[in-house]
């Protein structure tokens, strides 16, 4: 394993953030994988943290194919995470919307121009990345579709579901779509925790990236076939937004299989407890995600359903 | 009249409102529409005098008025009263979900709510000021797919600059960009400072926005002569970066000319007072943003500078 700084950024009052990248093996460069961005991404973190570990391991045996390079960035965005914010220290900007990046330009986009230089010409791209809505959901695989990457690839991952995302204009300054752009295969891994670790699925995370790794030749090490992924249109899942305000009580979970007519939730008057709205599936399938806080507004996304 | 445009539960008994006040003017009625719109950013408040002198004056001289004036003082209310500049609970910047949709999540709804309500008028002014970093001399923004039919408009507004720049496809997710590719003309104008009211830029805009209404037929009222503006056309504009870190203390005055080479400021390192960094001027022309806020890292944008400058006012 070589430990190397990729980027460093000065401040007035800190010790320097330096974006520290993590190689092993040596030659084509064969898989990056990226942590969190966001201070929030602890889960995100932890992922790239255990691969790591299992790395250096399979180092050790020797089960690094050779004239493969793989390297693990954990963590970017370190001063926002020290610091309990989300987004950028000083102007709240986000990494992840500032890629390609421009070594000329702002701060933030120096910081993605800086790391993309680095994680730059690899055959496979990684991001572990956050989900934008609050919620429990099944883990999985995630592509942007550019035309670039090939849907079947995310067969590889063994996670049940893979997406299929069409990019809005806000999506063409993630790393995700950038990658993509600049001829790296790119994926993005959700796994159900952000703020927090989730053991469970941070162990879903790394075996699914080490299988992927397996498949394609990058490592050999023993693995699990992981389940038959299904390739679904992000377009194609049903939302449920919420009637009305209140407090949400769930009554399902990721993963479980609904009926039509199925009570989902019921929604409770803050201030009174009655039950002033009750909710039901709309088609047979099964639950993605669900919105996983007690207070909930109108229009909420309280529910994403595959039908089936 | 105030109406709720848009409006949406929250968790415990309160509604979100975006507001409009119509004012409809007692002189003769020729249709005509404008609106005025500010506050999808929390944190930018120079539109709230603007607003505020505006329905003062309009009210006061109704016979004054022919047609409409919309004023929409917040498009982000719970931002404008939390100083959040996105949408609080969502982490979002509202000037990116535009033109939403109506059966989508509840910002995606009161985006939706929003075109459908300004769509039609005549003119539609949203007013920023900037952030808390930068301060901007009162100036139009125009992307450059629109300017041709906006420039006649931009100019009656008064500002100092008019910046037409390049289009991006991020920018397709704004307010101004649904609205004008719809056929409502819409014109962002930037000005003063994030958390600030500048009285002399926000007397600036009124006397353009009642200038604006006198050339559309709809105002008979007094105005006062507006400045001619400096249009960027052909006219490169200069990013100034900071290149170290520390306290940035700026020299020369906003929107001043400055020459090639000229001294803007210095970066200083607080402990101990060491010149970081000599900024100077990369290129002659016209400082239009300025830093305000004094901490910078590697990167934070200290000026904007319009190149060149021989036609000059
Ligand atoms: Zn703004």
């Amino acid at each position: 394993m070589r430990k190397q700084v990729l980027y460093s950024i000065r401040s007035p009052y800190r010790q320097p953030m330096e974006v520290t990248g993590f190689k092993f093996g040596s030659g084509e460069k064969a898989i990056c994988i990226v942590g969190a961005m966001r201070g929030n991404e602890i889960q995100q973190m932890y992922v790239c943290s255990q691969l790591v570990k299992r790395l250096k391991e399979l180092e050790r045996e020797g089960s690094i194919c050779s004239g493969k390079e793989i390297m693990i960035v954990p963590c970017v965005n370190y001063y926002s995470m020290n610091i309990g914010k989300r987004f950028w220290t000083m102007d709240n900007t986000d990494i992840n919307r500032m890629f390609p990046g421009y070594d000329l330009g702002e701060t933030t986009q120096r910081i993605a121009d800086g790391l993309f230089k680095e994680i730059q010409g690899y055959a496979y791209g990684v991001q572990m990345a956050s989900f934008y809505q609050q919620g429990d959901f099944l883990p999985h695989v995630k592509l942007m579709e550019t035309g670039f990457t090939d849907h079947k690839d995310m067969i590889d991952f063994g996670l049940p579901y893979a997406f299929v995302r069409t990019p809005r204009p806000y999506d063409t300054t993630t790393l995700n779509y950038n990658w993509q752009v600049w001829e790296t295969k790119a994926f993005s891994v959700y796994t159900n925790a952000t703020d927090h670790i989730d053991e469970a699925s941070a162990k879903i995370a790394v075996d699914a990236v080490i299988r992927f790794m397996v498949k394609r030749g990058i490592i050999t090490t023993k693995v699990t076939g992981g389940s038959v992924t299904e390739i679904v249109d992000e377009r194609g899942l049903i939302q449920i937004h919420s009637p009305c305000a209140g407090i949400c009580k769930s009554h399902v979970r990721p993963g479980d299989e609904i009926r039509k007519g199925d009570l989902l939730c019921e929604i409770i008057d803050p201030l009174e407890g009655e039950v002033i709205s009750r909710i039901f599936a709309p088609v047979n399938g099964i639950v993605f995600f669900n919105y996983n806080r007690p207070l909930e507004f109108e229009k909420s996304v309280l529910y994403k359903i595959i039908s089936i | 009249m105030t109406t709720v445009i848009a409006s949406a539960g929250l968790a415990v008994n309160e509604r979100i409102e975006i507001r409009r006040n119509r004012i409809t003017g007692e002189g003769e009625n020729n249709g005509k529409r404008v609106c005025i719109v500010t506050g999808t950013h929390g944190d930018e408040l120079e539109g709230q005098y603007v607003c505020a002198e505006i329905a003062r004056v309009l009210s006061e001289n109704l016979s004054k008025l022919c047609g409409v004036v919309d004023i929409y003082p917040a498009l982000n209310p719970l931002g404008v009263d939390s100083i959040t500049r996105g949408i609080p609970l969502f982490d979002l910047d509202m000037n990116r979900i535009f033109p939403g949709t109506a059966d989508g999540t509840m910002a995606e709804c009161l985006a939706a709510d929003i075109i459908k309500d300004i769509s039609g008028a005549d003119i539609c002014i949203d007013i920023h000021s900037s952030n808390i970093y930068l301060k901007e001399i009162p100036q139009i923004r125009i992307n450059e797919l629109s300017a041709e039919e906006l420039l006649p408009y931009a100019k009656m507004l008064g500002c100092d600059f008019i910046w037409i720049h390049s289009s991006a496809t991020v920018l397709e997710s704004t307010l101004a960009y649904s609205l004008n590719t719809t056929g409502t003309k819409t014109l962002v104008v930037e000005m003063g400072v994030g958390m600030r009211i500048t009285r002399e830029y926000c007397r600036q805009l009124t006397a353009g926005i009642f200038n604006l209404l006198k050339n559309l037929g709809m105002w008979s009222g007094a105005t006062e002569p507006v400045r001619d503006p400096i249009v960027s056309g052909e006219r490169a504009v200069e990013f100034v970066n900071s290149g170290a870190d520390g306290i940035f203390v700026p020299c020369v005055e906003h929107w001043v000319d400055i020459e090639k080479g000229e001294h803007i400021g210095d970066v200083l390192d607080p402990a101990t007072g060491r010149l970081e960094e000599y900024v100077t001027a990369p290129c002659s022309g016209r400082i239009f943003t300025l830093r305000e806020f004094p901490i910078v890292y590697g990167g934070s944008l200290i000026a904007r500078i319009l190149v060149g400058g021989e036609d000059n006012a």
